[in-house]
């Protein structure tokens, strides 16, 4: 990791497909499983995170080399607190219905594991456009996340998709989908999806470097 | 000639098997069935062929695509689908069977390894996963009508009765022949004893989790509403079929016979628990699957000592 220049694109793909923080680092497990009952939840969630994370870690970065180690966390905390509160008080003003569908969760992203894990990791290590990169991929690879988990649970547990019916009219919602249980059961099914095609595409490029 | 082969010990094999302890099971729960059509009707007997179907199809499929080793002869899928549909309402739509049968097999049963690896009841999770999805599907009990024909009219179940702390017009001869409101295969208690007596005599369920099972859950009723509310409470809901067939699950049951008398006082508790205090008027599934989660810490705490081992001080 001592290279300063990092490619912004290697590090946007990271933390879209490679690093996600849904499926691989497993970071934000709180929102993703309160949240997602519906997909404009998921999408919600997900682009207010994503903003959220693209200025902290810029102004992290900014900032790294003016904080002190030991204050880290604190300051972490005030940056990440100041456009959380921007973001909340954006969302109530001109999106008001989604604001109160999610509620307590945009105010917690202040502690949104995350945006912390990627101030520590990534932006107080490095400069501010590889940070913005990070804040978008990880961003982005979380909203792409969440809105699949909360489009499948939404689409069995109350028949539709982004409030479009989807399932015919006599489909009878399978309501434990919309309830904690269902969001473990499908995150946990997803997980296991997502781990086997990681094994395949593995051992399908095994297979092509011993041809070669 | 043939190869001398030298095996380690033990040479004397048991001939009990997965299949023939399955197959002692099904033969257990005959009477339950037989009951449950005779006082439910055709439907009841739909509902068990469709559940037994779709559990042991859903097992061939996924050991097929999954490539894995074709089990389904061991009847443990037969026992799950049997029991799914004991605890159905006999009026309960085909696609809830279907639902269910697929989820306790595939959810619940392979995806964790399968048999042997679930670390819960099959049968109850899909049960419970139903239970909160459809509920007012899966708490409509039709009324036990008799002489095999189906009666369209549901009713208060004994328990919604009885759970008041008065017996009204519960009887323990109703309760006790199947005459009374529940789930397809709940009704009849004298048919679950038997099966449970046999089960029993063969040697294929112990004494220890059904009996700590139902004593404490008496005695619990005892000491809260009389003997007579207490005994009725035993004869009503899933408590006997519970007991005898699903809290003593091989695999998701303590192995030692103390553990097994933990986990059946634990049954008994939570039911009483749920019954008596909680929103729901029966306890008994989600008694059993909380002890199922819980079996293996139970088992950490009591393991048999190793011969010789010494008591650890300080």
């Amino acid at each position: 990791m001592a290279d300063h220049k990092k490619n912004p694109m290697k590090v946007f793909m990271n933390g879209l497909i490679t690093e996600n923080p849904t499926f691989s680092l497993m970071l934000g497990m709180c929102p993703t499983l309160a949240i997602t009952t519906a997909a404009m939840n998921g999408v919600g969630m997900g682009l207010a995170t994503t903003a959220v994370l693209v200025c902290s870690n810029l102004f992290i970065s900014l900032m790294r080399n003016i904080i002190s180690d030991k204050i880290r966390i604190p300051a972490f905390i005030v940056i990440i607190a100041s456009f959380v509160t921007i973001i909340d008080m954006c969302m109530k003003a001109y999106l008001p219905d989604l604001s109160a569908s999610l509620g307590m969760y945009i105010p917690l992203i202040v502690v949104n594991c995350i945006i912390f894990a990627r101030a520590e990791a990534f932006a107080f290590k490095n400069g501010p456009v590889a940070s913005i990169a990070d804040g978008l991929g990880m961003g982005l690879g979380f909203t792409w996340a969440i809105t699949l988990l909360s489009a499948i649970r939404e689409l069995f547990g109350n028949g539709t998709i982004f409030g479009v019916q989807i399932m015919p009219a006599a489909y009878q919602p399978m309501a434990i989908m919309t309830k904690v249980p269902g969001g473990f059961i499908t995150l946990g099914l997803l997980l296991a999806l997502v781990a086997a095609i990681r094994k395949a595409i593995a051992k399908h490029s095994a297979g092509k470097e011993a041809k070669a | 000639m043939q190869k001398l082969a030298v095996t380690s010990s033990p040479h004397l094999r048991a001939k009990a098997s997965t299949r023939s302890i399955m197959l002692d099971v099904c033969i257990a729960l005959i009477p339950a069935g037989v009951a449950g059509c005779y006082w439910f009707g055709l439907r009841a007997a739909l509902l068990i062929a469709l559940c037994v179907g779709t559990c042991v199809a859903s097992e061939w499929l996924y050991q097929v695509i999954t490539k894995q080793k074709v089990t389904v002869g061991d009847f443990s899928a037969v026992v799950t689908g049997l029991l799914l549909a004991y605890n159905l309402p006999a009026n309960a739509p085909w696609w809830i069977a279907v639902i269910g049968s697929f989820l306790a097999i595939v959810l619940v049963k392979q995806i964790f390894g399968g048999l042997g690896c679930n670390f819960m009841n099959p049968t109850l999770a899909a049960r419970a996963i139903l239970f909160i999805s459809w509920g007012t599907i899966m708490a409509s009990y039709p009324v036990a009508s008799g002489n095999f024909v189906a009666d369209a009219a549901t009713g208060a179940t004994a328990l919604a009765t009885i759970n008041g702390g008065s017996v009204g017009n519960v009887t323990i001869l109703n309760q006790f022949i199947g005459n009374c409101g529940g789930v397809l295969g709940e009704t009849c208690k004298a048919a679950i004893l038997l099966g449970g007596i046999y089960l029993l005599l063969r040697g294929v369920i112990s004494w220890h989790i059904p009996v700590s099972f139902i004593a404490t859950a008496f005695i619990c009723y005892l000491i809260k509403d009389g003997a007579e509310i207490a005994l009725l409470q035993v004869l009503s809901g899933g408590m006997l079929l519970g007991a005898f067939f699903m809290a003593t699950d091989y695999v998701t049951s303590p192995v030692t016979n103390a553990g097994k008398i933990i986990f059946g006082i634990g049954c008994g508790f939570f039911l009483f628990v749920i019954r008596a205090f909680a929103s729901y008027p029966e306890g008994c599934s989600f008694a059993i699957l909380f002890m199922n989660v819980v079996a293996p810490l139970i088992d950490k705490l009591c393991a048999p000592k190793a011969f010789g081992e010494v008591k650890k001080h300080g």
